[in-house]
């Protein structure tokens, strides 16, 4: 190899998210202006500017971090910069309001480890957030890229690996949660006779709304995800691989296809990698952004140039899958686990979680939830702690009343399981699934009729049409949640709901079908009080079916706080309010099409939803 | 590019971990801290802290973390560093100029003894926290 000049020193590095998050948020705006500021004082030779993959507390950006002393400054705006640079990295004096305050604490706490957000966080899968430059290759190897792969190339014989994957208990990350070594192990003995063709595919196909952990892995380290699929292919004797991932993912397609090229040029991919005589490459295969793809038969047929529609199996692809070869087709965060189970060893790996769900989780934390964003804890850590200590918290002090885990395909766990342990096992129990990891937090202002209509909608939209249980039953089902949510439900309607439900999971073709019912059955058992009073009482008891609500006007506020301000008759489209300045106004509610705006625009509470 | 080898693979990993280790933080040998108070920089600072970025670079050191401050108190004696030993106590220096700092900087932190003709005291300041 060449020999490089040493690379420069700093003394300071300024890490500064690019995940999507921030970006979306000015962060490379934010980056700009750091440089312009560094290169106006001469720092330029002392401290480095360096882009990082998603930090994880999302909520709070655009971060930066700086190192050494891990200072953490948030929402930075490019107007800080001047002043940041000044007075922290010219004159080293740490600017207290730019940095992060936990809600509970009366002083900025500067030190990243000492944020309840990341204190509890377990990183593996994210080993390397924040902490290098996803587009050098270098950077990912000073953190220890690539040494498993070493290590397994130049030691360990396939069975070795294999092995090793079987023991520290590794389950699939993309929802189902089978046994990773299994997998590995059907994979190598499937036509291992004949010495034929063998594939590896990373399926990179996130679509459950709220979710973002396979991209952010994707954009802040795309090479623990390529090492671990060298790892497989050399277990299971694949020389092609396919990293399957959305079109709309476009930071996470551009820093893998630099990746790839990276590894490439090391040739830590292509012929003789390594000098072991060992051939292996990886493809990228962008999908179009079809819910159904990420399934893995569709997604299958997808990368052969078919239509992205799901087969019976079995055939599993482990025996039959890409062109008909044998296939391992792994999630994003599956690949990012193998390599440090493979450097550090099963024990270890095994050491982490549960008796049956070992390791950790990434999560993706939405909704009414204090601090969105990324994190990865341990199996077996409650709900709790993730809502509340990482979390921290709902938003206004409200009531924590469900979370949706598992996405479309999951299910509600209602409030009272709030200490329920995250596990495979225990998520299955209480109706719901792992899933990719997705988790949309809600509070007492949410209608849960409601949630499953949009998680049923979603289903039904994405729905590949293939399968009559799943087109029609789906579709079926959706009407009668729509009905209900619109005052017009009757009593028949839950049964049917069930029957319906039952229906599609024991006859849909495949993944997508089976599970869309979750978020129904799910509710039905958890909160059929309000499917109830729906549809008796004709009232939404959060009120959010705006179609049951029914607006009035206090007209003694109107009048004494507001002075008839006129405010909701102006905004007002189907004209049903009267009254004129300094009178009280009134709804006729023969006119009112509950849109709501008048409730929504009244300064001084006057409008009531009843 | 030649294909590399498992050796070439840990050179490169050496190398870039030289270039990174400043972002752990951890573990170091020694802290040197520039007052860069505004005083500090009317005094020089800069330059003390251009002299050391420079002598770390020509050594090839990378463990020794250098950091600012701001004023220490004493703005008539600027520029001034702090020099820490890892596990012992820091020591303040006063009045510097490039060729004291070079000094400073074979004398104490390559080879761990004081200079006392510069050093205006050793240990922190008592805070009541």
């Amino acid at each position: 190899m060449d020999e490089k000049a040493t690379p420069k020193s700093y003394r300071l590095h300024l890490m500064v998210c690019a995940g999507t998050g921030c970006v979306s948020n000015h962060a490379f705006e934010i980056k700009t202006a750091l440089e312009t500021e560094i290169r106006k004082h001469g720092l330029e030779e002392e401290v480095s500017v360096v882009p990082t993959g998603c930090n994880g507390f999302c909520e709070r950006g655009p971060i930066l971090v700086v190192q050494p002393g891990n200072i953490f400054y948030q929402q930075l705006a490019v107007k800080d910069v001047p002043h940041l640079v000044e007075e922290h990295f010219l004159k080293g004096r740490p600017v207290p309001k730019l940095m992060y305050s936990p809600p509970e604490a009366k002083t900025p706490v500067p030190v990243l480890t000492d944020i309840p957000f990341f204190k509890k966080q377990v990183l593996i899968a994210l080993r390397n957030r924040g902490l290098i430059d996803p587009e050098k290759i270098d950077e990912a190897i000073a953190r220890d890229g690539y040494k498993a792969l070493a290590k397994a190339l130049a030691e360990m014989t396939p069975e070795k690996i294999i092995s090793e994957i079987t023991l520290s208990g590794l389950r699939g990350r993309g929802g189902a949660g089978f046994p990773t070594g299994l997998k590995w192990q059907l994979v190598r003995n499937a036509g291992s006779s004949n010495g034929g063709q063998k594939y590896i595919v990373c399926n990179g196909d996130e679509g459950d709304p709220g979710a973002f952990m396979d991209r952010s892995i994707l954009e802040s380290d795309p090479h623990s995800v390529i090492e671990g699929m060298i790892i497989g292919a050399k277990a299971i004797g694949a020389t092609a691989g396919f990293i399957y991932v959305r079109n709309e993912y476009p930071l996470a397609v551009e820093r893998l296809g630099l990746a790839l090229r990276q590894a490439r040029e090391y040739s830590l991919l292509g012929r003789d990698i390594l000098g072991t005589g060992f051939d292996f490459d990886i493809q990228i295969k962008r999908g179009a952004g079809a819910f159904v793809c990420g399934e893995e038969t569709s997604l299958l047929a997808s990368i052969e140039g078919r239509l992205g529609e799901p087969r019976p199996r079995p055939p599993y692809p482990a025996q039959s899958g890409l062109w008909g070869k044998p296939t391992c087709i792994n999630n994003v965060e599956t690949w990012a686990n193998v390599a440090p189970i493979i450097s550090r060893g099963a024990k270890w790996y095994a050491g982490i979680g549960t008796p049956t769900s070992k390791g950790t989780k990434v999560f993706s934390l939405v909704g009414k939830i204090n601090n969105t964003g990324l994190v990865e804890v341990p199996m077996g850590i409650t709900l709790r702690e993730i809502i509340y200590e990482i979390g921290g918290g709902i938003p206004g002090g409200k009531a924590f009343k469900a979370v949706q885990t598992g996405g479309p395909s999951g299910g509600c766990i209602p409030g009272d399981k709030i200490d329920l342990p995250i596990d495979y096992e225990s998520l299955s129990a209480a109706g719901s699934m792992m899933g990719s990891g997705g988790m949309v937090i809600m509070d007492e202002d949410t209608c849960m009729v409601d949630i499953a209509r949009y998680f049923l909608e979603f289903t039904h939209d994405e729905s590949c049409g293939k399968c009559t249980p799943c087109r029609e039953g789906t579709k079926a089902m959706l009407d009668i949640l729509t009905r209900i949510t619109e005052g017009k439900g009757c009593p028949e309607d839950l049964v049917l709901l069930e029957d319906l439900a039952q229906a599609i999971k024991d006859t849909a073709l495949c993944g997508l079908g089976k599970t869309a019912p979750n978020p129904v059955l799910t509710t039905l058992r958890y909160f059929r009080e309000e499917y109830e009073t729906h549809i008796r009482q004709k009232k939404c008891p959060a009120r959010v079916c705006r179609p049951l609500n029914v607006y009035t006007i206090d007209p003694r506020l109107c009048l004494d706080k507001g002075r008839g301000c006129d405010v909701c008759r102006r905004n007002c489209a189907s004209d049903a309010i009267t009254g004129r300045k300094n009178e009280a106004h009134a709804i006729i509610q023969s006119k009112c099409i509950k849109c709501g705006v008048c409730f929504d625009v009244c300064a001084f509470a006057a409008v009531k939803v009843d | 590019m030649p294909k590399i080898t498992f050796e070439d693979l840990e050179k490169i990993r050496d190398q870039a971990q030289r270039a990174m280790a400043v972002r752990e933080g951890g573990a170091y040998r020694a802290k040197v801290n520039v007052h860069m108070g505004t005083c500090g920089i009317a005094a020089g600072a800069r330059m003390v802290m251009t002299a050391l970025m420079k002598e770390i670079k020509t050594r090839d050191l990378h463990d020794v973390l250098l950091t600012s401050s701001g004023c220490a108190g004493l703005c008539s004696q600027e520029p001034m560093i702090t020099v820490e030993i890892a596990g012992r106590a820091p020591v303040k220096y006063v009045n510097l100029s490039e060729a004291k700092v070079l000094e400073i900087f074979e004398k104490h932190i390559q080879g761990g003894s004081i200079v006392e003709d510069y050093a205006l005291g050793i240990g922190s300041e008592r805070t009541d926290t």
